[in-house]
Parts: C-alpha cells; sequence; structure tokens
C-alpha cells in the first residue's frame, strides 16, 4: 500500500486530542509537561467531561497551561492550588476539579495547602510533577532534589548536612485518611505514558465519584535544568530518580470504597 | 497472517526536534532531518524509512507536543 492509500481519516491510531488546542507549547523540547498536558487532554475527552472541568494552573512552567487545554482554568497563587481547588469543588460539586502542580509549587510553598487539603479528602484530583528542580526560574535546588544533584544554588551537589533530605511526598500523603488514591507514574516510555494516562482516569473518576482526594505523581524529567538531551535526561531519571520515587501505586482503597 | 501497514504524518512546523519518537520507534522508522530546519530553526523529525511502520503509535504516544498522527491498515 502507499502512503496515500494509508494516510485516511478512517485509518487514524492515534493524533493530537482535540482538546488541545493550535498553540504551540512553551515548554522546553522533550519536555514531560507536554505528554501530561496531552494525557489530560485525552482522558477529559474520553470522559465528555469538556463541559464540566475546571483545571488549577500553578506557579511554575505549567502556569500557562490555559492556554493549551481548552476547558476552564483558574491561576492560584503559588503552592495554593488544592486550596482554591477546595473552595471550586465545594461549590461545584458537580465539577470535576483538578489541580495540575509542580515539585517547586506543590512540595515547597504549597506543602501547607496540599497536606490539609488531603488531609480533609477534598474530592479533587492533584496531578503533581516531580522532575527534582525548579525549572521555570533556571533550574535551583527544590525540596525533592536528590541528594548529590547538581542545580544550579548546588553546583557541588544537594549536601545532606547543609540542604537535608530530599522531600518524598506522595508516601507522605498517602499515610492521610483523605486519600482514596496516590500513585508515581513516570512517561518516560510509550508503555510509561498509557498507564500514566489510567491512572489520571482513575483519579479524575474518583474525583466525580467523591472518595477523596487522589493523587497522581508523574515523575519528570527538566532536560534544561539537568543540562541534558532529552533522551539522556529520560536515561537519568530511570538511573537516578527511579531509586528515590519508585514507580507503582502507593495506595488505592477505591476498590474497598466502591 | 495479517499484514500491518502503518504510516506517520509530522506536523513539522510544531516539532521541537527533541528525539524522543526516535528513540521509542521499535522500527527505526524516524530520524531527525540533519540539514533540513522547520519555521522555528529546529531540526524536525521526519520519515526517513517508512515502508518499516507498523503503525504502533509508540511515537506519537511519547510526542510532547502532539505533532504525529498515526494510520494503521491491517491487510487480511
Amino acid at each position: 500500500m502507499t502512503p496515500e492509500q494509508i494516510k485516511k481519516p478512517e485509518n487514524v491510531v492515534a493524533q493530537r486530542p482535540a482538546l488541545l488546542n493550535d498553540n504551540t507549547m512553551h515548554y522546553c523540547p522533550g519536555c514531560s509537561h507536554g505528554v501530561v498536558h496531552k494525557l489530560v487532554a485525552e482522558v477529559i475527552e474520553e470522559m465528555g467531561a469538556e463541559h464540566i472541568a475546571i483545571g488549577v494552573a500553578p506557579v511554575g512552567c505549567a502556569v500557562m497551561a490555559y492556554n493549551y487545554i481548552d476547558v476552564d482554568w483558574i491561576e492560584a497563587a503559588h503552592g495554593r492550588a488544592p486550596a482554591v481547588a477546595t473552595a471550586v469543588k465545594r461549590l461545584n460539586p458537580s465539577r470535576l476539579v483538578f489541580t495540575y502542580q509542580g515539585d517547586g509549587d506543590l512540595a515547597a510553598i504549597g506543602t501547607a495547602e496540599t497536606i490539609h487539603a488531603a488531609n480533609r479528602g477534598e474530592n479533587i484530583a492533584i496531578i503533581f510533577i516531580n522532575n527534582g528542580i525548579y525549572g521555570m526560574t533556571g533550574g535551583q535546588m527544590a525540596p525533592t532534589t536528590l541528594e548529590g544533584m547538581v542545580t544550579a544554588t548546588t553546583p557541588y551537589g544537594r549536601r545532606v548536612d547543609l540542604n537535608g533530605h530530599h522531600l518524598n511526598i506522595s508516601p507522605l500523603l498517602a499515610q492521610l485518611e483523605g486519600t482514596c488514591y496516590v500513585t508515581r507514574q513516570s512517561v518516560h516510555t510509550a508503555a510509561a505514558v498509557r498507564k500514566a494516562k489510567k491512572a489520571i482516569r482513575q483519579a479524575f473518576e474518583n474525583s466525580m465519584k467523591g472518595l477523596g482526594t487522589s493523587v497522581v505523581e508523574i515523575v519528570s524529567t527538566c532536560s534544561s535544568g539537568w543540562k541534558l538531551t532529552p533522551a539522556k535526561a529520560n536515561d537519568w531519571m530511570v538511573e537516578h530518580m527511579f531509586e528515590a520515587y519508585p514507580v507503582g501505586d502507593i495506595k488505592n482503597t477505591t476498590t474497598q470504597k466502591s | 497472517m495479517p499484514k500491518i501497514t502503518g504510516a506517520v504524518e509530522i506536523d513539522r512546523d510544531r516539532c521541537k526536534g527533541c528525539d524522543l519518537c526516535v528513540v521509542a520507534c521499535p522500527c527505526s522508522v524516524l530520524a531527525l532531518e540533519t540539514h533540513d530546519v522547520n519555521n522555528r530553526g529546529y531540526h524536525y523529525a521526519a520519515d526517513v524509512n517508512p515502508e518499516a511502520c507498523i503503525g504502533c503509535a509508540a511515537c506519537a504516544t511519547v510526542c510532547p507536543d502532539g505533532c504525529i498522527t498515526v494510520y494503521r491498515v491491517v491487510e487480511k
């Protein structure tokens, strides 16, 4: 068959989701944010939730998520996305409310809001992008930065005696009674992307069913901040990040509740 | 055995040349252009070996910018 015979609308198996609009993303080449945006758009589209979805965007690289995914968005102050999402969900319980936060937003300045929203068991889905660095501001050390990792503010590597240990926030949130689903995923291979999509779908469904707070941590790369090519950043993540942040479900109580 | 044929279409002006689709492709269909650049100066991805495509959609799944459309035909 010639390519012209194959390239017909009825033969499409994968394409750009309709909910992603035509704007070119401002993310660096190979950034995991792009993949996660695509997954969020696909999941909302598959759930038919375009008209009821409200995203709460963070401060950080994903601050302009409203430019790319064609649903309603609210911009929260730095780290305060779970607090804003709490209000939105309580006032509009029929809406699909999710936050989309990075590690500098969720695990640093927004730790209090995150922990208390999860402890109250707010019916929101939290998507947490963990790349171990402050990407937008130029690659400074974040609480999630690994020991020995070189960043702009730790040029000789993160020292435990000076900077403390990396903050592993998902197991912390899993201990709280309010969370119903805490999982850690990644988007470095096609198989991992499909698993991450399933996790996001389950988190969104939990939010609609009112089962409690769902947290989907995505271990990601920041090729610009890590000063690696996108492919090498993925290899580095598999080699180093997965040791500290192993991928898999941390908590899932939804099977008992439903 | 059914014969599976695939084809990819790449939105070259949206591509940022991150190389992730090239790494993900199991059949070495894709490669980055070595000389040509798109309207934003990136060496975009192209299907240099289109006959080998099986339409598995691994490239489109990992593409951060959603610039790949994958087609697949199963001939019985």
